[in-house]
């Protein structure tokens, strides 16, 4: 189900098309609009902001906000900035997305190749997982991890965010694997390879298409988690979106937009890049996992 | 004979090792998702506040909860809310992929351009509309400015109008995303009944109508489905858009739920306040995931 080329059969006026494309470019400014707002701002000084200025281009071109964002600002107690934060998240990102996804390509290899009784079932437990709301994990979260000594860790975050991702995981292998041709697979048995023969030297190099798709889903959804991050971190393992909001809604002292905006930048900087390189494979595994299910 | 018992263990552990594969996964599963439903549940019907605690209240808090005005804000946006965001993200991605399925040069692009808010966190998305819709610095300070001095817009500001800027932002971030499902499913339709009905002179309207959304089935399903789930999962949005104010003119379940176990100490009635969250996302999720399960038999 990707969005193809293919047109329509459909065809129309010349001002039926002028005005698609007026209201196409109208709403491609809306979407644009607090980008622009972000970027234009955050390389202005203050006064040109509160001054109604928001939507002027900056008179002043100054890159100060995005270094007192980035090294010194304000955060919680500590001037610090978000860029110890930002390497939070990054040790947070990392090991999460690799290991779920890893255990989904397993599982998924498992629930399309070697079916068993009540797979289905399992399926549907791990597939539930996937849209509860969080809320009702987060009482019982707290003291597990209190628990098991991972209160406040980067380590009980990844754990926590690879326990709440490996339903998305599973599911994206298990619908990309499940079109793999069976023949294949009984034929490397008959052959007398063993279960992780087949999937390391069948399934496996395949799987590349689903495997981008599956690391971009992770990224862009543990970077921007802000729930786990906001019940579960401590001080020194706070990610991105916790020290964002933090410096944001800070109510003390003046109110420094520009450095706010230059923040909101770094913090979706990385899912940017990850979308504008490679948004399409993120497209057309969203439609996969979604459309056809 | 040694070697028949080896080829034996050998057999027995390949039928197994899928198994064994599995079910870490699937303990992770059952501990920390199924095993805290139920702790989480059991929770609500015990006098629970700064720490868990196993007296037993039966149905008390929730008719506590029910009591409360604080719950009762959050529900009632909760619907003002999910209404109008499932509503204008279906109207406006249904529109724009019909419009950008005409031949549309630079399509791509312009894909693009819509899509990339679903890559922000919402902390992010918030931050930018709070203060873009912020009246001292923002539009109305910008409009001002140019002029237009009579120009008011302070809804953020104003508990009555303060959750339609939530939805704004909402909308903002995930309607480019409904617009791709629907264009995929768009793209999916067979042309040669278009050409059939194009040439017995249907006109584009009645196409739609009649042909066209009908078969797009599927994709409103879908949509409706992540929307809604969406939806009821909002949080991060409305505490760096507008903190849950002004006052609690934006509190929303998920609001409700954080601040009754984190802040105010009622973890009894935080639980139940989450266990009829989980309700609502299972009457819609539970139907949908077994019809799709049982299609794929």
């Amino acid at each position: 189900m990707s969005i193809a080329s293919q047109d329509t059969a459909i065809r129309t006026g010349r001002v039926t098309r002028m005005l698609i494309y007026l209201v196409l470019l109208l709403f491609a400014l809306f979407y644009m609009l607090p980008l622009y707002v972000m970027v234009v701002n955050s390389v202005k000084p203050l006064d040109e902001i509160t001054g109604g200025g928001m939507m002027n281009l900056p008179q002043v071109l100054t890159f100060e906000p995005w270094a007192k964002a980035w090294s010194s600002a304000q955060i919680g107690v500590e001037p610090t900035g978000l860029s110890p934060y930002f390497w939070n998240s990054i040790k947070m990102v990392v090991p999460a997305v690799a290991i779920s996804t890893v255990l989904g390509a397993l599982n998924g290899y498992v629930l399309t190749k070697w079916r068993f009784k009540y797979d289905t079932i399992v399926f549907g437990l791990i597939l539930f997982a996937c849209f509860i709301p969080f809320q009702i994990v987060l009482i019982p979260m707290a003291k597990m991890l209190g628990l098991m000594g991972l209160a406040g860790t980067t380590s009980g975050l990844v754990l926590v965010h690879v326990v709440y991702g490996v339903g998305f995981t599973t599911l994206y292998f298990r619908n990309y694997y499940a079109v793999f041709p069976t023949e294949l697979i009984r034929a490397a048995q008959i052959d007398g390879a063993g279960f992780f023969r087949i999937f390391w030297r069948i399934l496996l190099p395949s799987s590349g298409p689903i495997a981008v798709v599956s690391i971009i889903w992770q990224f862009t959804n543990i970077w921007n988690d802000f729930l786990f991050g906001a019940s579960f971190a401590g001080a020194d393992s706070q990610p991105m979106t916790v020290a964002l909001n933090n410096l944001v809604q800070a109510s003390h002292g003046v109110k420094e937009y520009n450095v706010h905006f230059a923040g909101a930048i770094l913090a979706a900087l990385p899912t940017l890049l990850v979308y504008i390189v490679a948004g399409r494979y993120f497209v057309r595994g969203l439609m996969a996992g979604s459309v056809k299910g | 004979m040694a070697n028949t018992a080896n080829a034996d263990f050998k057999t027995r552990l390949q039928t197994w090792l899928p198994k064994l594969v599995l079910s870490p996964s699937l303990a992770l599963m059952l501990v920390f998702v199924y095993g805290f439903i139920i702790f989480s549940v059991y929770l609500s019907f015990t006098d629970s506040r700064l720490l868990p605690s196993f007296g037993w209240v039966g149905l008390e808090n929730y008719s506590k909860l029910w009591r409360l005005s604080h719950w009762e804000t959050s529900i009632m946006n909760m619907g003002v809310f999910a209404f109008l965001y499932i509503g204008i993200c279906t109207f406006l991605g249904l529109s724009l992929a019909i419009f950008l399925d005409q031949k549309i040069r630079g399509e791509g692009f312009i894909r693009t351009i819509y899509l990339y808010p679903m890559a922000l966190s919402f902390i992010v998305t918030g931050t930018a509309w709070k203060w873009f819709l912020d009246p001292g610095i923002g539009l109305e300070n910008v409009m001002q400015s140019w002029g237009w001095t009579s120009f008011e817009f302070d809804w953020i500001k104003n508990s009555d109008f303060a959750i339609y800027t939530v939805v704004l932002a909402a909308v903002w971030q995930t309607s480019g995303f409904v617009m791709a499902m629907f264009l995929a499913g768009l793209r999916g339709i067979d042309n040669e009944i278009l050409k059939a009905a194009q040439m017995d002179g249907a006109s584009n309207w009645n196409l739609y109508r009649r042909i066209i959304i009908p078969q797009l089935r599927p994709a409103f399903l879908s949509a409706f489905v992540i929307l809604s789930h969406l939806a009821i999962k909002t949080f991060d949005l409305v505490i760096a858009l507008t903190g849950g104010g002004p006052g609690r003119a934006t509190e929303l379940p998920a609001t409700f739920m954080y601040s009754y176990t984190f802040s105010r100490n009622q973890m009894g009635i935080g639980a139940a306040s989450a266990t009829i969250m989980l309700m609502t996302i299972a009457a819609i999720m539970i139907p949908y995931l077994y019809a799709e399960l049982r299609e794929k038999k």
